[in-house]
């Protein structure tokens, strides 16, 4: 039923539905993603190489917006090493569009609609509350994540009862802001429907950068009920900056001991040729099933998770 | 003694932690979609009993603690230890009175209890949970009152002092649940 509202949502909206490959040649570079890789063995292309499964449908989709395709929406299974517990199953379902012409402030408006549409005699919305990263570490942290050390956030932590994990580094600087976000911020969180944006610049992943002092993301964030549920960016559109993103990811992963990524050179060629000015956004289909069911394990929205699959 | 990385965390895992072996109680796993992972861990020290809750940066590894539980016979206390056997070996192992703690209230000689040892050493000693007591010490009974309203205190031969019905009376053998310290039923005998 909720796919059924998710897909008439995009028809009256005049978003077209795609589906792009699974398996592709190239993997994503975030340090914080693991993908699951697999060999095929020919005949035809790729014979004898590696492929990875998606982790989200961020590249060929992008690829189809540079080819001209317009607004689209992609409802698939994505894959992550690693990843298994309360709100993680190592596949699951995700729910990616993009739109031409928006940027991520028209974006989250439409995030809204759209869970207000799909949730509508399930878990009635009241208005959303909008935060900066900044707002919001100041209001539940009491710190300025763009002023702060990790000396500060160590006393934060031991305030709030949690402890600093042995092995994050001083200068894994996201690490420790994540570890306040996860330990501090998300369970404080007031329930119903949040938007956090204007993230760190280190943290842009794939959004663009908004001139400022310091420069900020264009990426947001979406809590439902204290449960992290989509992720958006105002997309970066310049090839040489996206490289460099791809690098440096890599540079990250290298002391992270992870191996590196080759960078998707499909990706950056389309980009060359001339990705237009859109927001996407990238939605977990099994935590808003979770909540709108009031469930607390992702399992139980699952027909056969991980450990019965 | 073997590491085990976070990935491996689960229920019942003993871990070591400052030094003190622990077991894991619950694991939860949090990771922001573009961020560092961390496993959320509820650990029990299993020398104190208290239960911490600690963070650990996922991929890490900790130590594994040598703990074992085992079920041996209760023989005797000579004040400063409290002596087991193992009822297949006759093998005897004493506890101090840190490792028996609470348990002491409950020990009867000759009751199989479960005894965690680590290293080879007794660190906890849990009561079998019911057992059987006779009463030493209570007010006369009221017979026929089987109502169980109210109550009265009786002390118990091991000095166990438990919340009994009315009708109870010295010498009675009590059963009990040394979970929740309370009297279940009398117990023929």
């Amino acid at each position: 039923m909720l796919l059924t509202r998710i897909r008439e949502f995009f028809v009256n909206a005049g978003v077209l539905e795609v589906e792009t490959p699974v398996l592709s040649a190239a993997g994503t570079t975030d340090p914080a993603i693991e993908s699951f890789t697999t060999t095929y063995h020919g005949p035809g292309p790729c014979h004898g190489s590696r492929l990875y499964l998606h982790s989200s449908p961020e590249f060929p989709m992008k690829r189809l917006l540079a080819a001209g395709a317009g607004s689209i929406y992609q409802i698939c299974k994505v894959f992550r090493d690693g990843e298994s517990g309360r709100r993680h199953n190592p596949e699951y379902t995700l729910l990616e569009w993009y739109r031409a012409g928006f940027d991520h402030v028209a974006l989250m408006v439409e995030v809204e609609a759209l869970l207000r549409e799909v949730l509508r005699d399930l878990l009635p919305l009241a208005p959303a509350r909008h935060w900066t990263y900044r707002e919001l570490f100041v209001e539940y942290a009491g710190i300025d994540p763009f002023a702060t050390s990790v000396s500060e956030i160590r006393q934060v932590l031991q305030a709030k009862g949690s402890n600093a994990p042995p092995g994050l580094a001083e200068d894994e600087f996201d690490g420790w802001l994540d570890l306040l976000l996860t330990h501090v911020i998300e369970p404080a969180l007031d329930p119903g429907l949040v938007f956090v944006s204007e993230y760190p610049a280190s943290q842009a992943a794939l959004a663009r950068l908004l001139p400022g002092e310091p420069p900020v993301a264009a990426r947001f964030e979406v809590y439902l009920d204290g449960v992290e549920l989509a992720n958006g960016y105002h997309e970066l559109t310049d090839a040489a900056e996206q490289l460099r993103r791809f690098e440096r990811d890599n540079t990250r992963r290298g002391a992270r001991h992870l191996a590196a990524i080759e960078p998707d050179r499909r990706l950056l060629a389309a980009m060359r040729s001339g990705l237009p000015d859109c927001a996407g956004v990238a939605l977990g289909i099994d935590r808003l099933l979770m909540i709108a069911g009031g469930v607390s394990h992702i399992d139980e929205v699952m027909v056969f998770p991980l450990g019965t699959a | 003694m073997a590491t085990y990385s976070t990935n491996e965390f689960r229920g019942g895992l003993k871990i070591m932690l400052d030094g003190d072996p622990c077991s894991i109680i619950e694991n939860e796993f949090v990771k922001p979609g573009k961020g560092q992972a961390f496993n959320r861990v509820k650990i029990r020290n299993l020398k104190t009993g208290r239960v911490i809750e600690r963070t650990f940066k996922s991929g890490e590894s900790v130590e594994g603690a040598d703990v074992m539980d085992t079920s041996l016979q209760y023989l005797y206390s000579d004040g400063e230890f409290w002596h087991f056997m193992d009822p297949n070996s006759y093998e005897q192992i004493a506890a101090d009175a840190t490792a028996v703690g609470d348990a002491t209230k409950w020990l009867k000689e000759q009751d199989l209890c479960e005894v965690t040892l680590w290293n080879g050493a007794p660190i906890a000693v849990t009561p079998p949970n019911f057992v059987v007591l006779a009463v030493t010490d209570t007010d006369p009974g009221v017979r026929g009152d089987t109502s169980g309203g109210g109550g009265k205190p009786a002390t118990l031969e091991t000095g166990a002092v438990v919340r009994v019905p009315l009708f109870i009376e010295i010498g009675d053998m009590l059963r009990i649940d040394t979970r929740t310290g309370e009297y279940v039923a009398r117990a023929k005998e």
